[in-house]
């Protein structure tokens, strides 16, 4: 016998279920006072640098109904491009953007409106420059264990056209399901679980 | 940035892929709500960028005093929940068996009856006017969490026509990168309900499900007050960076 990897293995996944409101946003289904407010709620002040925009998304079954029972968080750099993370090494990102958001869906129409800056350009593995994203991660009752995915800008089109990450998508009529479409100041982005539009998720 | 008074140097290696035969898999029919809201297509793999490697951080400022502590932290004053009360501790490691430290943990849970503190939940079993449900805390320098609650009660839900959730408590673990982000359950060593749930059983592995049951840990309990249940919670390891292309090129 050869020696043993001794490695552990991951915890695995299991649904956050209808009731994730109660952990991760309690405030916003009914249960005040334990904390102050809901983490993720806010991700800019007054200080933020960059343009502010607003991310409109939901989250639709096979049948295109809207989830009204999930939760999404998002992650993206500053304006700068940098991350607020110790893994972040080529400089201090704005200190008045957290970079992460937590929002659920409306229980009544499925919405999560965030209130961001556009995220300025992160380098890909190699050195090249990736496309503005934000990475959205999505959690609900019936999902086994969290969607990964990205949100693209569709005003950027150049860059989205040399992303090093869109350019590994085999069949290229799925692109259009991780580009937000621009309204004014707000990007509308519909995430398909399942069926002819299915959003790209990742395994990263 | 580190944490001020850590000296710990920022990891920044790719993670180990995940193990996606180890997990549940999207699709898990015995579980219909998974039915409709699985991928259907192939998950795009890629190696992790920047944007998986690194993560939002939270700091001790965030937390309140009884965060920790579900007995208290809804309760009128001088009142407690109501149940078997327990302390769940453990550590959050990584698949190398590191500890992470400075994590957030965040758990949700069912009052001693499984009534859910939650417009969305009609079980008659009453709610506990002293219990809320939810709870959080920083892992420690080893990785080290604990916390105070009751325990949580199995409850019915529509499923099948009889289909029972094991007692169990819902947790959300951020790790120091994005791609670690796990929310998983809890079971409770010894309990029947466990091998018969449809949630349970879309994890394909015995040993995976295993890994998820904490067991009774008398050594942790504190005599005349509380048992307590030992639970570590595995994140993805990390792999050097020794050999890898630096991230803003060479």
């Amino acid at each position: 016998m050869a020696q043993s990897l001794d490695r552990l293995r991951e915890s695995p996944s299991q649904t956050a279920g209808p009731y994730v409101h109660i952990g991760l946003t309690p405030n916003f289904c009914g249960i005040g006072d334990v904390y102050p407010s809901d983490l993720g709620a806010a991700m800019v002040n007054d200080k933020t640098k960059g343009e502010r925009i607003k991310l409109h998304i939901r989250v639709l079954d096979g049948t295109g109904t809207p989830l009204k029972d999930a939760l999404i968080e998002i992650w993206q750099a500053d304006a700068e491009g940098l991350y607020n993370s110790p893994a972040e090494l080529r400089g201090a990102a704005d200190p008045n953007f957290s970079g992460w958001g937590r929002c659920p869906t409306d229980m009544e129409t499925g919405l999560c409106a965030f209130e961001t800056v556009k995220p300025g350009r992160v380098p890909f593995r190699d050195g090249r420059l990736m496309a503005p994203h934000i990475t959205l991660w999505i959690v609900a009752r019936g999902i086994n264990i969290g969607l990964h995915t990205r949100l693209y800008f569709s005003d950027e089109e150049e860059a989205n056209a040399g992303d090093p990450i869109l350019a590994r998508i085999e069949h290229r009529v799925r692109v259009p399901t991780l580009i937000a479409a621009r309204q004014g100041d707000t990007y509308i982005f519909d995430v398909h679980l399942q069926g002819e539009k299915e959003t790209v998720f990742f395994d990263s | 940035m580190p944490e001020s008074g850590s000296n710990r140097v920022p990891e920044t290696g790719a993670f180990f892929q995940r193990d996606r035969t180890w997990h549940p898999p999207a699709l898990t029919p015995g579980y219909k709500s998974s039915v409709l809201r699985s991928p259907r297509k192939a998950l795009l793999s890629f190696d992790n960028t920047l944007s998986e490697i690194s993560g939002p951080v939270f700091g001790h400022a965030m937390l309140g005093e009884l965060d920790n502590d579900l007995i208290h932290n809804f309760a009128r004053p001088g009142e407690s929940a109501i149940g078997e009360r327990i302390i769940v501790h453990g550590r959050v490691i990584d698949e190398r068996g590191v500890g992470v430290p400075g994590v957030l943990l965040e758990f949700w849970q069912a009052n001693a009856g499984g009534r859910y503190r939650h417009k969305k939940d009609g079980y008659l079993a009453p709610l506990d006017p002293n219990f809320g449900g939810c709870g959080r805390t920083l892992s420690g320098e080893d990785g080290g969490y604990a916390f105070r609650t009751v325990k949580p009660g199995p409850y019915p839900w529509p499923n099948g026509p009889n289909d029972w959730r094991p007692a169990h408590i819902h947790f959300s673990v951020f790790g120091h990168g994005f791609a670690q982000r796990l929310i998983t359950q809890m079971y409770f060593e010894g309990d029947p309900l466990i091998w018969k749930c449809p949630i349970v059983r879309g994890i394909a592995d015995k040993a995976a499900i295993e890994a998820l049951t904490a067991v009774l840990d008398t050594q942790a309990t504190i005599p005349m007050d509380a048992l307590a249940y030992k639970f570590d919670i595995v994140l993805r390891g990390r792999r050097s960076s020794l050999f890898e292309n630096r991230l803003e090129g060479n």
